[in-house]
């Protein structure tokens, strides 16, 4: 395979929630490409401030959740209807009422267990897999913003430095190879 | 006239241990992480010890369950499900509390779920387990369990009954099980990857790597977390209240007096957030102490279950009353001699246990002392769970034992398999929740962090001092 070329980015720590969004939005105003950020809890909007995608689980969630109807329908009725029909306390073949409770069953197991898939696979995650960390302590008390310094060719390193410094980072930004 | 709008309770403390500061973000990852990462201590492994005995002589009653059939147990032709479908039914309940606190209360936007809802979840998992335990138990024949999925054969085709229950049961139960663990895993996650990144020893380094499944907390992750968070929640609710509901029609759609009830699955799912709560508040108060996490399970969430459980507990009484009055109102005789069977007859000892248990002692939490005292929250919880077995001991026996034959009644008595059937279910819920306690963050780290920026500093100090109080009283 193919050996990747490395990326070098510039760590900032950050210690308070406030201080980063704001960073993020003057940072951004300013034309600097942040690559991430790295939170130790789900900071509000922090997705929006990036500017990146709302995310579309929801949609894929919606769209397993159909097929599990769907196929539950489908089962219910051949096994029922069509494979060995028996007429059960004089109801119906294909009694839909008391299709329902499978049905709504199997819907939301579909819906779910779709939906975390799609969830562990968008965001690369797995067991053994490694996870990448520009700081330990972003999953203790400390907000680490990642900048591509590769795709930030319009500033140098040292400005980008003090930009950071400028905007309420705790600490002296770090340098890491990736 | 002036009104002055009173702080509210914050629902983080200051660290009520150690100099009586203000509790950080870093606080809250050493506080949980601290007993995953201290070696195991004299007293966990004795309540460990203790839980894996109970387990291994269920497993001896349950063996011979299996070896010699269920005519170990104290059936008989009349009354063919006593002890196993009461044990079900129990623990499904006790389940209900966990999915009620992480999916109902989150979209209920009610914060102070954060410190519960792990443990809570976990102990889910483990009472829908030992649930499902009883139905593979009760089945005399266990390796045969697959018989219950529709799965293709070669019996001419054979397939399930979609119009039984039972087999709605089979579905509700697994699809619970498997969302309920689901659930509760995507949460650990991120706290996963905390243990990982302190993790000192390579043996935890490379297991809680694994599991953490190479978590990061980027932006995009956390969003895309959140949601899932959000959709499960909103796809659990539905299923909490489908589960012992559909649990319920194994009762309902049958033609036994007694059983023959259209109120039955609300009172059901009211029934199993009761106790429910209560096992959570046994579990939670127990897990308090041991762990110090006073700053993060506080009076004010005792306080809030206690409501629940007075809520819950009462419309659970209202339905005990409704019933009779229909029996009544209905003019039937079988089920107006139903009712008064179980209040007068052979079993009134069980039907005034219920009684008392679940309609009587939660009327203590109207007062707020009450709430708030934490000797008697653990004894009423005890108390609340006892009067939900009998509950449904009250329905199963009660109806069956007494035929539409005068000459088929009979009483039912355990055995001493019955008994120990149940031990063993009490061995592995133990068992498990004493493993997750100490090898799993009990607490949701990322979540109380959410929740530290809202908890007032000033009142903060004022409810730390009302812990330290209820502690000297205690001592």
């Amino acid at each position: 395979m193919e050996k990747k070329e490395k990326q070098e980015f510039l760590v900032g720590v950050f210690d308070n929630e406030s201080k980063l969004i704001s960073a993020i939005d003057t940072l951004r105003a300013k034309g600097l490409k942040i690559h991430d950020v790295y939170t130790p809890y789900p900071v509000h909007d922090l997705d929006v401030h990036l500017g990146f995608k709302r995310t579309r689980l929801a949609r894929a969630a919606f769209l397993f959740g159909i097929t599990g109807t769907t196929l539950a329908i489908i089962m219910q009725s051949y096994m029922l209807g069509f494979a060995w029909p028996m007429i059960i306390g004089g109801k119906d073949h294909i009694a839909v009422p008391d299709f329902v409770p499978v049905t709504f069953e199997l819907t939301v197991l579909c819906a779910s267990l779709g939906m975390v898939a799609t969830f562990l696979i968008s965001n690369g995650l797995g067991p053994g897999k490694k996870a990448l960390m520009f700081d330990p302590r972003s999953t203790d008390d400390k907000y680490v913003m990642a900048i591509d310094l590769g795709k930030n060719s319009k500033f140098t390193k040292e400005t980008i430095e003090k930009m950071l410094l400028d905007n309420g980072v705790s600490e002296q930004p770090k340098t890491k190879e990736v | 006239m002036q009104m002055t709008s009173p702080v509210r309770e914050p629902l983080v403390l200051r660290q009520i241990h150690d100099k009586n500061r203000k509790t950080t973000m870093h606080d809250v990852t050493n506080d949980i992480c601290r007993q995953v990462e201290a070696a195991p201590n004299m007293r966990w492994m004795m309540a460990l010890g203790i839980s894996l005995i109970v387990l291994a002589y269920g497993s001896y009653t349950l063996y011979r369950t299996w070896f010699f059939g269920i005519g170990e147990w104290g059936l008989n032709k009349t009354v063919g499900w006593a002890w196993d479908i009461t044990n079900f039914v129990w623990w499904v309940g006790i389940g209900h509390a966990g999915t009620l606190i992480s999916a109902v209360l989150l979209l209920f936007r009610q914060k102070w779920r954060a410190s519960i809802n792990r443990s809570a979840e976990a102990m889910t998992i483990f009472a829908v387990l030992c649930a499902g335990s009883f139905i593979l138990m009760h089945m005399g024949r266990p390796w045969l369990a697959h018989w219950a999925l529709p799965l293709p054969n070669t019996y001419g085709s054979l397939w399930v009954n979609f119009n039984s229950p039972l087999v709605w049961d089979v579905f509700a139960i697994s699809t619970y099980l498997t969302v309920s663990a689901v659930f509760w895993y995507v949460g650990l996650i991120p706290d996963l990857a905390t243990i990982r990144e302190r993790a000192t020893n390579p043996i935890s380094k490379f297991v809680y790597g694994l599991l953490s499944f190479g978590w990061d907390g980027s932006t995009r992750t956390w969003a895309r977390y959140e949601m899932v968070a959000l959709v499960l929640a909103g796809l659990s609710t539905p299923l909490v209240l489908s589960v012992h509901t559909i649990v319920s029609f194994d009762f309902a759609t049958s033609v036994i007096p007694g059983w023959h009830t259209t109120i039955f699955p609300p009172y059901f799912v009211a029934g199993a957030i009761f106790s429910g709560f209560a096992m959570v508040l046994t579990l939670m108060l127990i897990t308090r102490y041991v762990f110090k996490l006073e700053p993060y399970i506080t009076l004010n969430h005792i306080e809030s279950m206690n409501k629940i459980i007075l809520v819950t507990g009462s419309i659970v009484g209202i339905a005990y009353i409704t019933e009779f009055f229909i029996a009544w109102y209905s003019g039937v005789p079988y089920e107006q001699y139903a009712f008064i069977n179980r209040m007068f007859g052979p079993y009134w000892w069980a039907y005034w246990s219920m009684m008392s248990c679940n309609v009587i002692s939660p009327q203590f939490f109207w007062f707020k002392a009450m709430r708030r005292n934490i000797y008697a929250t653990f004894a009423l919880s005890i108390v609340v769970n006892i009067g939900m077995w009998f509950e449904r001991f009250v329905i199963i026996v009660t109806s069956l034992h007494r035929d539409y034959l005068p000459s088929s009644w009979v009483m039912f008595w355990p055995t001493y398999v019955d008994v120990g059937d149940y031990l063993f279910s009490f061995g592995f819920f133990f068992t498990c929740f004493f493993l997750f306690a100490k090898f799993l963050p009990v607490i949701n780290m990322a979540e109380v962090k959410t929740i530290l920026a809202s908890s007032d500093e000033d009142a903060s100090v004022h409810y730390a001092e009302e812990e330290e109080h209820a502690k000297e009283k205690a001592h």
